[in-house]
């Protein structure tokens, strides 16, 4: 084993405990910003992962798309309406839970099963490496121009429909009028402290 | 195409003849491109901050540092010392993780896209093939971390900072793409050194800037508006938000912030020279004047000359393009936030789109003049 080697697998073991970690914090944390942040964390790892299998172009679009732009907006959406409010305790939380729990350990058990039995074909082929976007550009046009197609008309879709919700002319007169109450910030309160007295001396 | 001096070879080949293995000589050399491309961020940081006081105290009729170091070239590494010896003071109810994890993701990035900057033939941490394309990348990391410590800090109005940085990175990092693009698309490469080689041969005729007026102008306000300098510094705008997303921050770690925005600066000074300038070519092509002097390409002076020369000519077209972007922060007002994204998504991105088709169709049309 030589030094590249042995770096992949070290760096490999990081980037794996990383988003096995940051995944299981966004799913187990309450807190919603800390699950959004930690939810970036996880596409950086996995664009590490990319990364080590050669794949640069997709690893860089990897942390283009998903951290700046889908993350950066999830984070957006929930910094402006975070509104500060004590949610109820739930009846049978704990039942709720663990069913949840259930549910998904036997979906990873499956999952688990099916990678470790299946006869995965491995291809031979050396990775093209920084060629990889001239056969992307190729595959867009040739083979793959439906489905590109496709998410271009999709996307295309999204961005007047955005347009639409952003220009209030298009929308009735009643749900401009919405309540002006509760438009502040989130800030958790500060209770002012007496700074003076506690650097006199106690004498 | 002569490739000028290879110190990597020649450094690894020298530690081979000492005695060293082949494997343990390139560990050595790994981290010596890296280092060095630190240390030089870091004094074009501090380069960047001098000018910046001493252009803004001459368009303001004042003096400027002067007492700290001749010039007062010292001040800036003064400002630095100050900052890190005050007190690191994180506020009562602030989220303390988030506060402190903030300000390195700004800072990151930024260091991390220096990877890509060549300063000649061979003067670059690594020819990556994805080039351009990995500093867009990386830069969009950076509002991540100006939402998170505008969130962490526990006040409204580094809330409304961080929201605004965000906001205005994503709308002005989609006509940059689209400016770098139609570069990448004249070189038919998105690395660095294919798209400076692209531009060589015709001293300052090939450089880009005559072939991408527009693109030029887009990318330059693009940059700016990333970089959130004074045209576009919504986001610590002092007269509505205190300082933005720094309000809080006080010590080294509004210090990071600082350091970050200064050597985003310099790199998109740096970006503008590689993307439109010519990189390191100097006006006049060196290769012509050697073959009228009659100097053999091999000859090892000439390397050292064309090397220096190159390093040299890169850092005085950034400075220069620095020097605006300062003069440009002292002289004009800023705009409002509903100018700014007007300006970003009514007027830059249509414009960077035109500019894009018309340069596919000069590509298909004069395929010599533009890399067909």
């Amino acid at each position: 084993m030589n030094l590249a080697e042995g770096v992949q697998i070290v760096s490999f073991i990081i980037l794996a405990a990383a988003v096995v970690a940051a995944a299981l914090g966004v799913v187990l944390i309450p807190s919603v910003v800390y699950a959004a942040f930690l939810l970036g964390g996880v596409f950086i790892g996995i664009a590490g992962l990319y990364l080590l299998l050669n794949a640069s172009f997709v690893a860089a679009a990897q942390i283009l798309i998903y951290v700046g732009a889908v993350n950066v907006l999830i984070l957006f959406a929930i910094m402006l309406v975070n509104k500060r409010e004590d949610f109820r305790p739930v009846k049978f939380a704990w039942a709720r839970r663990g069913v949840t729990a259930a549910v998904c350990g036997g979906l990873f058990l499956l999952l688990g099963t099916t990678i470790i039995t299946t006869p995965w074909a491995f291809s031979t082929a050396t990775p093209v490496g920084d060629d990889a976007v001239y056969l992307i550009g190729e595959h867009f046009f040739s083979d793959f121009l439906l489905p590109f197609e496709l998410a271009s008309v999709l996307l295309l879709m999204a961005l007047i429909g955005a347009i639409v919700l952003a220009r209030r002319d298009f929308l009735p007169e009643s749900a401009l009028t919405a309540s002006t109450e509760n438009l502040k910030l989130p800030e958790r309160p500060r209770e002012l402290v007496a700074v003076a007295k506690a650097d006199q001396p106690s004498n | 195409m002569n490739s000028g001096i290879d110190l990597q070879g020649t450094f690894i080949r020298s530690l081979i003849d000492l005695g060293l293995s082949p494997g343990l000589a390139k560990l050595l050399w790994m981290p010596l491109p890296m280092l060095l491309m630190i240390i030089g961020a870091t004094v074009g940081l501090l380069v960047c901050v001098w000018l910046e006081r001493k252009i803004s105290a001459g368009a303001q009729q004042r003096v400027g540092p002067e007492y700290v170091g001749p010039m007062g070239t010292l001040q800036p590494a003064m400002d630095g010392l100050k900052l890190i010896f005050k007190e690191d003071i994180v506020p009562g109810k602030a989220d303390s993780v988030l506060f402190t994890l903030g300000p390195i993701l700004v800072i990151l990035p930024v260091f991390v896209s220096y990877l890509i900057v060549p300063f000649g033939q061979n003067l670059l941490i690594t020819d990556v093939g994805l080039g351009v394309f990995l500093w867009i990348s990386l830069s969009s990391i950076q509002p991540i971390g100006l939402l998170m410590s505008g969130y962490a800090s526990n006040n409204k109005y580094a809330l409304l900072g961080g929201l605004r940085a965000a906001a205005q990175s994503i709308s002005y990092e989609i006509p940059l793409a689209l400016a770098v693009l139609a570069v990448v698309m004249m070189s038919n490469s998105l690395s660095t050194i294919d798209i400076v080689q692209q531009q060589s041969g015709y001293g300052i005729l090939g450089w880009n800037i005559w072939r991408q007026p527009v693109g030029f102008v887009i990318f330059w306000i693009a940059a700016l508006a990333e970089c959130e300098r004074l045209p576009f510094d919504l986001p610590e705008a002092e007269e509505e938000l205190v300082a933005g997303y720094q309000t809080e921050y006080s010590g080294i770690k509004f210090a990071l912030f600082y350091i970050a925005s200064y050597v985003n600066l310099v790199l998109s000074g740096l970006l503008v020279v590689v993307l439109y300038l010519g990189g390191w070519e100097s006006p006049v092509p060196i290769d012509w004047l050697a073959s009228l002097l009659n100097v053999p390409e091999t000859n090892a002076a000439l390397q050292v000359a064309t090397a220096s020369l190159g390093i040299l000519m890169t850092l005085f077209k950034t400075y220069l393009f620095v020097f605006l972007a300062i003069l440009l922060r002292w002289t004009l007002p800023r705009v409002r936030i509903d100018q700014l994204l007007d300006l970003g998504w009514k007027f830059l991105l249509p414009i960077g789109l035109v500019n894009l088709l018309i340069t596919a169709g000069l590509k298909l049309s004069l395929p010599f003049a533009f890399g067909g």
